[in-house]
């Protein structure tokens, strides 16, 4: 559990950067500041959704303890 | 039966010719047969009881369950009844934990067993070997009585429901590993966000200690700190194939499970007491994986459009920025304009005040500059003068050595 942060935080967070650069009542610092964390968030986010092939796996009790194998169908 | 049947008629036979001594007193007819056989209390009860249970070794009756009781023994005790009759009825504790559903008071049955008497009290009663509930199914029944009893519990409030997680990183799926449910799952799991992890407790999903097995297994994810979202369920089958997720353990496991449970039972018609007590029900378990995760093609085009609203809406400030920028520059190169002139008109100032401090120009009226020769420092007295001094003498234009021969005469 070592994400640092949650996909589905990361794109909130984004959304509502989105909306406040589209509003425009921010300053030019602010919006530029803004634009550069919304990137931030949008890479990490395609970085979570490009993850690598999960794994199927399954837990059996072998001699009263529990193990985890690979499992294939 | 034939043999028993044979002996009821012959007592009957024996007693109609005997008559009843009080029968005959009361008639008043004198007895002349021989004195009739007096039965002791045991007898006579051995005798009813061996009729009895002769006759009715094996008897189906119908009627209401009343005065159930069922003491710690954990044997049931009731009576059967209708309008005008009622029937002592016991069923012993290895045939009444066969039966699925609850024996109640007011409930109409069915019962099957045989007729016996109970001798320390003279009664006769039913032993109950089978009881099934009359006009519905037995397994229907009992799934509508823990339906209705954990309802009353709570156990399928809308706020006890856990909201699924958005995005999990592992599915828990309690289920058979050779079943269809399975490959179902993981095939649209597969579709849809191709880098889920998936945790298989393998279990048995149907038949004796199946549903104890779905419950240990729901509790063993429980015990894991790496499970996002679990589904629990199995491919279609018969009401029997799927009463597993009908058992008061599952639906106790499901609702004591701190991650979200995703029921996964069967076909869309079939409703299992698992599915009123899961946080979400899915109609079949390919249903469940759809729940379960979003589409990765979905987020990745909803990503790229927030970027592209990310990207564009600076962009849309930046016309008048560089509107700002040019205005700015103007106005930059028009102050370096105004504050260089101002500059160089003070430097034409300076210059011409120097050029009129300079010695040069002093010397150019008329004045001379005297040092003494070898010395740069210019006279400014004759203090210290003595006569034969070689001075040098600076003037406008050339210059000349000059001796000194006195103090000047007044």
């Amino acid at each position: 559990m070592a994400t640092p942060m949650k996909f589905e935080t990361a794109v909130e967070k984004l959304e509502s950067i989105v909306r406040k650069l589209e509003n425009g009542d921010l300053t030019l610092e602010e919006s530029l500041k803004a634009f550069e964390e919304g990137i931030g968030l949008a890479r990490s986010c395609e970085k979570i959704l490009k993850e690598a092939k999960g794994k199927v796996e399954q837990l059996i009790k072998k001699e009263g303890k529990w193990e985890t194998q690979s499992f294939d169908i | 039966m034939e043999q028993q049947g044979f002996e009821f008629d012959s007592i009957q036979q024996s007693r109609q010719r005997r008559g009843s001594p009080k029968a005959a007193a009361v008639s008043g007819q004198p007895e002349k047969q021989a004195t009739p056989k007096i039965f002791t209390v045991s007898e006579l009860t051995r005798n009813v009881r061996a009729l009895l249970e002769g006759h009715f070794p094996e008897v189906w009756v119908s009627g209401e369950i009343s005065n159930f009781r069922s003491p710690s023994s954990g044997h049931f005790y009731f009576t059967l009844k209708d309008e005008q009759a009622q029937l002592a009825s016991v069923m012993f504790r290895g045939a009444n934990s066969q039966i699925p559903f609850k024996l109640e008071d007011g409930l109409e049955v069915i019962c099957h067993g045989r007729i016996t008497v109970y001798e320390t009290r003279g009664q006769y009663q039913i032993v109950v070997d089978h009881c099934e509930p009359k006009g519905i199914g037995a397994l229907q029944l009992a799934f509508e009585q823990l339906k209705k009893k954990l309802s009353e519990e709570g156990l399928f409030d809308a706020k006890n429901k856990k909201p699924l997680p958005f995005l999990p990183k592992k599915i828990g799926v309690v289920t058979s590993p050779t079943g269809a449910a399975i490959r179902d799952i993981l095939k649209v799991l597969h579709q849809r966000f191709e880098s889920t992890n998936v945790l298989l407790i393998p279990v048995r999903v149907q038949g004796e200690g199946a549903a104890e097995e779905v419950a240990e297994a729901i509790f063993l994810l429980n015990k894991r700190d790496d499970i996002d979202v679990m589904i629990v369920g199995r491919g279609g089958g018969s009401m029997e194939d799927l009463w597993a997720f009908n058992e008061e353990v599952v639906a106790r496991a499901i609702f004591a499970s701190k991650i979200p449970v995703v029921s996964a039972v069967g076909h869309e018609i079939d409703f299992t007491i698992a599915d009123f007590v899961a946080d979400v029900r899915a109609p079949t378990p390919s249903a469940a994986a759809e729940i379960v995760v979003p589409r990765r093609r979905d987020l990745l085009e909803h990503i790229e459009e927030l970027k592209q609203q990310l990207f564009k809406s600076p962009l849309r400030r930046f016309p008048d920025l560089l509107m700002r920028l040019d205005d700015l520059r103007g106005r930059l190169q028009f102050g370096w304009q105004v504050f260089w002139d101002k500059r160089s008109q003070n430097l034409k100032k300076l210059l011409s005040n120097l050029d009129h401090l300079s010695p040069l120009h002093i010397l150019s009226k008329g004045y001379s500059v005297v040092r003494k020769v070898g010395s740069p420092k210019a006279l400014k007295s004759s203090k210290g003068l003595k006569k034969g001094d070689d001075l040098q003498v600076t003037f406008h234009e050339g210059d000349c050595i000059a001796k000194v021969m006195g103090p000047s005469v007044k």
